[in-house]
């Protein structure tokens, strides 16, 4: 069966203290991701995003506050825009844009975030490795 | 290159039962840039600390991966672990392999390979990590309390009287809370009021406590040590300076409505004092009611007041502080009777909440004491007390135990029994939980002395028959179904968290669990923290308490905000964004997306400037930085790219 690569961004204070609790909650998932914490959602450059499909990712996972929520006021509605506009530019470069998730997962949602990883890690397991597409890497 | 070492722990076998210890040393001990690689069965031990700080010294180590729990519980264990040993604190990184993976994961191959890619990662961070120095800012040594209930009272109390100043916010015209609406309280049964109003009046009198009653934050900026709270305070419709608060008018007011402190059952004017022992003694206008403000007749209370304080000034205020530290202290509100179908929906009189029955019991209750039934003024003779209405009830309700029921439940009854001498009183009870000091002996009491009939069970439902209200339950232990036609129920409806709580922890940009209740930085260690620095919890907004917990935590809380306001300069996370002034071309995209205006153009040097102090570290102007100019320290874009990199198999 393949195994599909995802990497996650996880803000510091809603999505990976979700995880966290998923963890202290003892919740199974999907052992595919492998997150990276940062402060807010809003420090993950679409740059990075792409680096990671070109690393080999078939996957990637963005996790914030809920709206309203940011610990920084308003990160996560920056995040939402570059996403958004990201999503778009993706199908240009030949990588299918729900291969990128963009999610609210709160502090108190460890259920909430072993089902989105679940539900994510089965999603990319069924479009299959990346590579399969025409990832222009020129492009990234 | 850099010297790394990586400490690996077992967390006794929460760490090491899912993922193989020593097939990932194996796996890791080559990898670029690990000096050395060594396991413990507990890292945050003495023993394991000082394992840590020996190799630092003894192998002259410039980074620390420790590869433990999330860092959230133990980063600032390990931070002052590696700086004892002379190492800067920010080269230390944490590997998360429990909460996010030991514990998530049953497979032992797949969570060791999966902790195997964690770790990597971490250690390119920590490869990359730079030696950074905390950044000082100035401290506003005054705090603010939100909640003037027992929790908020005590917090107030005990900071102020530490010598620092306190600003207590209150949303309703008194202070004093539930708390002030309870007759007598367990295990002592001494009264709410005698214990409670020479606090009040403490507070009122106190001069580090400045008191903002019906007032509501309306927004919070800044962090720890520096807040800016702006404070709405509401219309009253006269002014509180020149009243005296002698209560001639709301005496010759008209207008008559249910009262709130009364849960109903008695009368307040349009014009009102909550109740008679109020802090401050003032009144307020009820607008919406008032019969001059609806149609511009009466005036009545203008023109008795003697000190012409009434106005009937719409217009609300807006005030704003500066303070160091906020404490939480919201309460609780109970589940509502209207929404439980089963027990009547609320339509039935007779049938009251546990606070309800509170008024009926008190003294300066609208029966003055006397426990009478709502609907016909009758004493009831049979009275039925049903526990965990609501409560530890997943499939209909609410999961929690609401914690303070059964010792309340317990106490009405024999309250009751103590006014009326003939009547009987049952209780329904899924579990007796007496833990705390005199409590189990205060049960006993209520069984053998007062003849309380405690019945371990459910109820189903309950209807009304004529004057009597049936209740049908089961009596779990013998296996009946039991029927009792009773003149009265009490419900001991669940705790929830109070209205408006969701609002606020937005502002104050705290968490809140799945139930609304506050979360607190960590259920064991840190229970009077959240998880933003400089905002503290007190009493039932964090979870279900009774009186003698709530009133130890607000010390708690108060004491945090002490050692808080003992530092002489706070400590700024370094974590910020910087400009490098030789790629930065002054384009500006980066103010745009900053959300506390820490960057600003400067267009004579054509560069941007950072606020060193203003700057909390999202990162957001870092991937808006067209150039990379804009880097966030120790999470800089070649770190990022980097972890990316050793997560999918390509670092080194």
């Amino acid at each position: 069966m393949f195994e599909p690569k995802i990497i996650a961004f996880y803000c510091k204070w809603c999505t990976s203290a979700g995880a966290d609790l998923a963890g202290t909650s003892r919740l199974q998932y999907a052992p595919n991701i492998v997150g990276i914490r940062v402060m807010c959602s809003s420090r993950v450059d679409p740059e990075h995003i792409l680096n990671a499909f070109k690393e080999g990712a078939d996957g990637v996972l963005i996790g914030g506050c809920h709206p309203g929520d940011c610990h920084y006021k308003s990160g996560n509605y920056v995040t939402l825009r570059r996403i958004t506009l990201l999503k778009t530019m993706m199908e240009d470069l030949g990588i299918s844009a729900d291969r990128l998730r963009l999610d609210w997962i709160s502090a108190a949602e460890g259920k909430r975030f072993a089902e989105v990883v679940t539900e994510f890690t089965e999603q990319i397991r069924e479009k299959g490795p990346l590579k399969k597409e025409s990832l222009k890497e020129e492009a990234v | 290159m850099k010297k790394i070492g990586v400490f690996l722990c077992h967390c006794g076998i929460n760490i090491s039962a899912t993922v193989d210890i020593e097939k990932a040393m194996e796996a890791l001990k080559d990898y670029p840039g690990v000096a050395h690689i060594e396991d413990y069965k507990y890292m945050c031990s003495d023993p394991g600390q000082q394992l840590i700080k020996k190799k630092i010294k003894d192998l002259g180590l410039d980074g620390v991966v420790v590869c433990a729990c999330s860092p959230t519980l133990h980063e600032n264990t390990f931070r002052l672990t590696v700086k004892a040993a002379g190492m800067n604190e920010y080269k230390m990184e944490m590997a998360n392999i429990r909460e996010q993976c030991s514990w998530v994961h049953k497979d032992k191959t797949v969570a060791t390979e999966k902790a195997i890619k964690i770790i990597k990662s971490v250690i390119e961070k920590a490869r990359l990590d730079e030696a950074l120095d905390p950044i000082e800012v100035d401290i506003t040594r005054k705090a603010m309390v939100i909640g003037a209930g027992v929790a908020g009272i005590q917090t107030a109390l005990n900071i102020a009287n530490s010598g620092y100043e306190v600003i207590l916010v209150e949303r309703e015209p008194s202070i004093g809370g539930k708390m002030a609406q309870l007759s007598e309280t367990f295990p002592t049964l001494d009264c709410s009021q005698c214990i409670l109003t020479p606090k009040m009046v403490e507070v009122s009198n106190h001069p580090k406590i400045k008191l903002m009653t019906y007032s509501e934050v309306v927004d919070v900026s800044g962090f720890v040590g520096n807040f800016k709270v702006k404070v709405k305070r509401k219309a009253t419709g006269l002014d509180w300076d020149v009243c005296n608060g002698c209560g001639l008018c709301t005496e010759k007011c008209p207008k008559k409505l249910p009262s709130e402190f009364d849960q109903g059952l008695g009368e307040r004017k349009a014009i009102y004092r909550p109740f008679p022992q109020a802090v401050p003694n003032r009144v307020v206008i009820d607008f919406e009611n008032c019969t001059y403000m609806q149609s511009g007749k009466c005036g009545i209370c203008q023109k008795v007041c003697p000190v012409k304080a009434i106005d009937f000034d719409k217009e609300d205020k807006f005030v704003e502080e500066e303070v160091g530290a906020i404490i939480c202290a919201t309460g609780f509100e109970t589940y509502s009777v209207k929404d439980i179908p089963e027990f009547g929906g609320g339509k039935l009189p007779d049938v009251v909440d546990g606070l309800t029955f509170e008024r009926i019991l008190s003294a300066s209750g609208p029966t003055g004491g006397e426990v009478r039934r709502p609907s016909d003024g009758k004493v009831p003779k049979d009275i039925v007390f049903l526990e965990c209405v609501c409560s530890r009830d997943p499939e209909h309700y609410l999961p929690y135990c609401s914690k303070v029921c059964c010792m309340y439940t317990v106490k009405h009854a024999m309250l009751y029994k103590h006014r009326v001498h003939d009547g009987q009183p049952y209780v329904f009870y899924m579990d007796m939980r007496t833990g705390g000091k005199g409590y189990e002996e205060f049960y006993q009491r209520a069984a053998e002395e007062d003849k309380v009939v405690f019945i371990r069970g459910k109820v189903s439902k309950l209807y009304q028959d004529d004057d009597k209200i049936v209740v049908c339950g089961v009596d779990t232990l013998s296996n009946e179904t039991i029927e009792i036609r009773a003149d009265m129920v009490v419900l001991a409806t669940a705790i929830v968290p109070s209205k408006g709580i969701r609002e606020l922890t937005k502002l104050l940009k705290i968490q809140i669990d799945q139930h609304g209740f506050l979360s607190e930085a960590h259920p064991k260690l840190r229970p009077v923290e959240s998880l933003t620095a400089g905002v503290y919890l007190a009493g039932c907004a964090q979870s279900p308490r009774d009186i003698p917990d709530t009133v130890s935590q607000a010390s708690g809380a108060a004491s945090m905000v002490c050692t808080l306001f003992a530092n002489e300069k706070l400590k700024h996370e370094p974590i910020i964004v910087g400009v490098n002034e030789d790629i930065c071309s002054g384009c500006g995209i980066c103010t745009v997306v900053c959300p506390y205006d820490a960057r600003k153009t400067n267009l004579e040097k054509k560069l941007v400037e950072v606020n060193e102090v203003l700057c909390e570290g999202c990162g957001a102007c870092a991937a808006a930085c067209p150039s990379g100019a804009a880097q966030q320290n120790n999470y800089t874009d070649n770190q990022i790219n980097a972890m990316i990199k050793a997560i999918l198999g390509k670092g080194g």
